[in-house]
């Protein structure tokens, strides 16, 4: 839909999994949901967290498939494996820093969320951003997510990897990326003089 | 378990009537791509008080599938597990297709005649031999308004007795008994997009993100504008993660609390004077009641500490608009009324009310937890929220029902009491709809008792729940899509329920089988109505004048306007989406009321031999009893058993890790039940899902203490003691567990 983004904050989310369970009535994979979903650490905690495809702009899961079958659309949507083209290698879901790809074994193919293709172009947002109850996964203007607490990031770091998504992450106001490595969040001086002196 | 009498062994009333969870739509999934539906039916969610839009997908005569509506302002397409999943009801093997009659090897199908005729001769000859209050009826707060006023009507003058309530009664009615002492009406005093109008909110006992989860997303437009979030529970639900402060009060001790932050805020001298001598009575008593309860006297008490509860007090009086939602955490006591009177007494002493962003609400639960409870099959309430006790009221009502005033019953028993009158054997006969007491009733070994006592027991429903199980005769009846209808909404929303399809095979609507009943009974020519929306005009009628004024809301006014707020007494009226915005009352003087609160113990106190608290509530993926989520393989998946959460601390105690088997025993009973280590759980304190039936079932543990007002069971309090289980019990191998 033009003007719409793709939102995701997992502390909004409440664990609810009304996005796994609406992401199954989808159209094109009824029956498969395509929603990554995880308790955290359930012991811990009541975080959750529910993804959806981030859609990078260079697609890790593309460049390792040997067999050319994932393919991103002008509209900068990584789709599912074409059928033909896929040999279930798993190649996308070993490489995905995201984790995001899955194997169908049935339908021996890789399939992943498409952001609901069949619904965002025809004018209605993904399932499962719609049916949100906390807004976690939410499909809106940049101007209604500009009202939020937490502000859109979506530059990510995998070691050196940089990886630019079209999907958002929410996160606290004055970051403009996220880094998953703890090295870049050590102070380097610090880190050096302390392994020096031992 | 104690030996229950039932037609046939459980196996194979199982095997027959299940719960079979259905895991995939009519036809498979892949059936709507080839034989797309053929219509979109704008409704609600069958399952919660928040009663979100939905847009059901019919082909044929089944509902296949759904699609979210994004105009309707309440959820704007928002659905939680249920709604997404409640389309599988459509087509459920399970569904009851005819009327069944009890033989003595199980139930044989029977004609609608015989069915008809053999309820209608067991209730005359009971009422003959014992007299008209021998018999009672239960009603569902799932049930459209049409179906509630008709129960209602049906009890008192198709049969007489003065026996008439319904599983609301274990739900609303704390709050509901609250509000019409301090405010004179009961309902929600504000709508929910007020919720991120306020600077503060206090959500006290209630689990919004697993029981109201809509509500979730206003709690979260509260905060992106700046607003600050108290969450007062004993465990840390997901909502807590965001909480600017976190209360984790013991559980029954709300009632402390709350007389403490009165206490620092009049000590603070913080409350709102004007508005207290303008709007109010009774404070000066309410004053002194809370003197007593300092801070450190309330931490001893709750386990909170004092810093917070000067803080949490502090927070709510400081801020220019507050609002404090409350639910079954604080309603399901003893004293759940007062729990309630005291948040109000705190909102009132700090002038939050009737304006925008300000005020005390509560969330209703149950599917239509607001509308049923206001037209008649509450025990002690005539149509339009009317008291049956006032003269005027049942004068008014008898006229819209052209009997005479004398003709009306008095109030009779609340559901508990009707179970307990059943036990004692002052009533003989029961007939049930959409009420699974076996399952949500406290105490559910009592229960089976009385059931097993019965004369008769004829019950109306769409599945075989546990409890139709014991049934003399089940009338197949209808599910909330087939039939038109209005239901009320948490917000105090009318809401139109439309039709999508009729009951399948030869079972039949409600209303049409309450109808039968009563021509049946001598009684026809006051249950003439051919559709639902003749009831629904003369519960207009019946409602007007009152409370809950219906008059001016037709079901074409609902479509124009996305719901129209009761009271709504003239059809040019635009329906009340704030109450009291004129300062004023529902009462005659129409002054707000401060009511005082006292300290009581809960009913099933902790003590050395039971020294830990058990509380029960509710997860995201099931709905009350589970008769219909429990038979929808997608929520069963989500959360298949029961389980027991338990902090490291106390599991510890018991060497009893992660996934262990433990046994947890009350004054009543025992069931073992898989722990759940989890640290978002006070030590003190373990919770149950009470969602499940037989030997899973939480309510065989709880007790039958009433609040003495609003006679509502103390489910969030009783007293358990724990040991870590030799294996896994005979309930698990049966359903593959563990």
């Amino acid at each position: 839909m033009f003007g719409y983004e793709f939102y995701v904050d997992p502390s909004r989310c409440i664990g609810c999994q009304s996005c796994v369970k609406a992401c199954e009535e989808c159209e094109t994979h009824r029956g498969k949901s395509m929603i990554n979903f995880d308790f955290i650490d359930r012991g811990e905690t009541t975080a959750t967290a529910a993804y959806v495809c981030w859609h990078c702009d260079e697609p890790t899961c593309a460049m390792v498939c040997p067999a050319d079958a994932i393919k991103k659309g002008e509209d900068g949507i990584v789709q599912s494996s074409l059928k033909p083209r896929c040999i279930g290698c798993s190649n996308c879901v070993l490489a995905c820093p995201f984790g995001i790809p899955k194997i169908i074994p049935e339908y021996e193919q890789m399939m992943k969320c498409d952001m609901c293709y069949d619904r965002t172009s025809v004018g209605k947002r993904p399932m499962c951003a719609t049916v949100c109850p906390s807004q976690a996964l939410a499909y809106v203007r940049p101007e209604e997510i500009a009202r939020r607490r937490e502000k859109p990031a979506n530059v990510f770091y995998f070691g050196r990897q940089r990886v630019a998504t079209q999907v958002r992450m929410m996160v606290p106001a004055e970051t403009a990326s996220v880094s998953l490595d703890v090295l870049d969040h050590i102070w380097e001086e610090s880190y050096v003089a302390a392994s020096q002196s031992r | 378990m104690r030996v229950a009498k039932l037609p046939a062994s459980p196996e194979s009333l199982r095997e027959r009537f299940g719960p079979h969870p259905a895991y995939i739509p009519p036809g498979g999934w892949r059936d709507e791509s080839e034989n797309p539906a053929e219509r979109l039916v704008k409704t609600h969610c069958c399952f919660c008080g928040q009663q979100c839009g939905i847009q059901l997908k019919v082909r044929g005569n089944q509902v296949i599938g759904f699609e979210p509506w994004e105009e309707f302002p309440f959820n704007h397409g928002m659905l939680c597990p249920k709604g997404v999943k409640r389309y599988l009801q459509g087509g459920h093997p399970d569904r009851l297709l005819e009327p069944l009659l009890r033989t003595t090897d199980g139930f044989r199908a029977a004609s609608w005649d015989e069915a008809l005729e053999f309820t209608a001769r067991r209730l005359r000859e009971i009422q003959g031999r014992y007299g008209k209050d021998a018999v009672a009826i239960y009603g569902g707060a799932s049930l459209i308004s049409e179906k509630s006023y008709l129960l209602g009507k049906f009890a008192r003058v198709a049969l007489g007795t003065r026996h008439i309530d319904y599983n609301g009664r274990l739900c609303m009615v704390s709050a509901g008994t609250a509000y019409k002492l301090a405010f004179g009406v009961d309902r929600s005093p504000l709508p929910w997009n007020d919720i991120e109008k306020a600077e503060v909110v206090l959500v006290a006992g209630a689990n919004v993100a697993e029981c109201a989860p809509i509500t979730t997303d206003y709690l979260w437009r509260l905060r992106d504008a700046g607003g600050k979030l108290i969450v007062v529970d004993p465990r840390m639900t997901p909502i807590c993660r965001n909480a600017d402060l976190y209360l984790p009060v013991r559980p029954g001790t709300d009632l402390a609390l709350y007389m403490g932050l009165l206490h620092v805020v009049l000590r603070e001298g913080l409350e709102n004077r004007e508005f207290i001598s303008g709007h109010t009575s009774g404070f000066e008593t309410v004053a002194e009641s809370v003197r007593a309860w300092d801070p450190r006297t309330v931490a001893e008490k709750t386990g909170v500490p004092p810093e917070a509860i000067e803080r949490a007090a502090h927070m709510f009086a400081g801020a220019k608009r507050a609002i404090a939602m409350h639910a079954r955490g604080v309603e399901h006591q003893s004293k759940g009324v007062e729990n309630c009177l005291a948040l109000i007494n705190l909102c009132l002493a700090t002038g939050n009310i009737g304006r925008e962003g300000a005020g005390c609400t509560m969330i209703t639960g149950q599917g239509n937890g607001q509308g049923g409870r206001e037209h008649g099959q509450k025990c002690d309430q005539l149509p339009g929220q009317r008291s049956i006790a006032d003269p005027e009221a049942r004068a008014h009502t008898a006229r819209v029902w052209g009997i005479s005033p004398q003709e009306i019953p008095q109030a009779g028993y609340t559901a508990v009491e009707i179970m307990e009158a059943i036990h004692r054997g002052e009533i003989k006969a029961l007939l049930s709809c959409c009420f699974n007491p076996l399952v949500s009733l406290p105490d559910a070994n009592f229960t089976r008792e009385a059931l097993e006592r019965l004369e008769f027991f004829g019950v109306v429903d769409f599945f075989l729940s546990e409890t139709a199980q014991h049934a003399d005769v089940v009338l197949a009846g209808s599910l909330q899509e087939e039939e038109e209808g209005i239901g009320c909404s948490a917000e105090g929303r009318v809401i139109h329920i439309r039709k999508a399809v009729e009951p399948p095979g030869n079972a039949k609507a409600d209303s049409w089988i309450y109808c039968e009943l009563a021509k049946r009974l001598g009684r026809g020519e006051f249950f003439a109505f051919r559709t639902t929306r003749e009831i629904y005009d003369e519960l207009r009628e019946a409602s007007r004048g009152g409370h809950a004024d219906y008059y001016g809301i037709t079901y074409e006014k609902i479509d124009e306007r996305m719901g129209v707020f009761w009271p709504c007494p003239t059809l040019e009226h635009a329906g009340t989406p704030r109450l009291f915005e004129d300062g004023r009352s529902f009462h005659a003087d129409g002054k707000h009321r401060f009511v005082a609160t006292e300290w009581r113990e809960s009913g099933d106190p902790v003590a050395p031999d039971y020294p830990i608290y058990l509380t029960t509530g509710r997860v995201v993926s099931q709905y009350l009893s589970g008769t219909q989520t429990r038979r929808i393989g997608g929520l069963l998946e989500q959360y298949p058993n029961p389980l027991l959460e338990i902090h490291p601390r106390l599991a510890q105690q018991y060497g009893i890790a992660d996934g262990d088997w433990v046994r947890v025993s009350s004054r009543r009973w025992a069931i073992t039940l898989q722990a759940m280590v989890v640290k978002t759980i006070r030590p003190d304190t373990v919770f149950i899902p009470y969602h499940w039936p037989g030997d899973r079932s939480a309510n065989l543990l709880t007790h039958r203490t009433l609040d003495p007002r609003s006679k509502i069971p103390e489910y969030k309090v009783s007293a358990c003691r724990l040991e870590k289980a030799p294996g896994r019990p005979e309930w698990a191998a049966r359903e593959g567990r563990g």
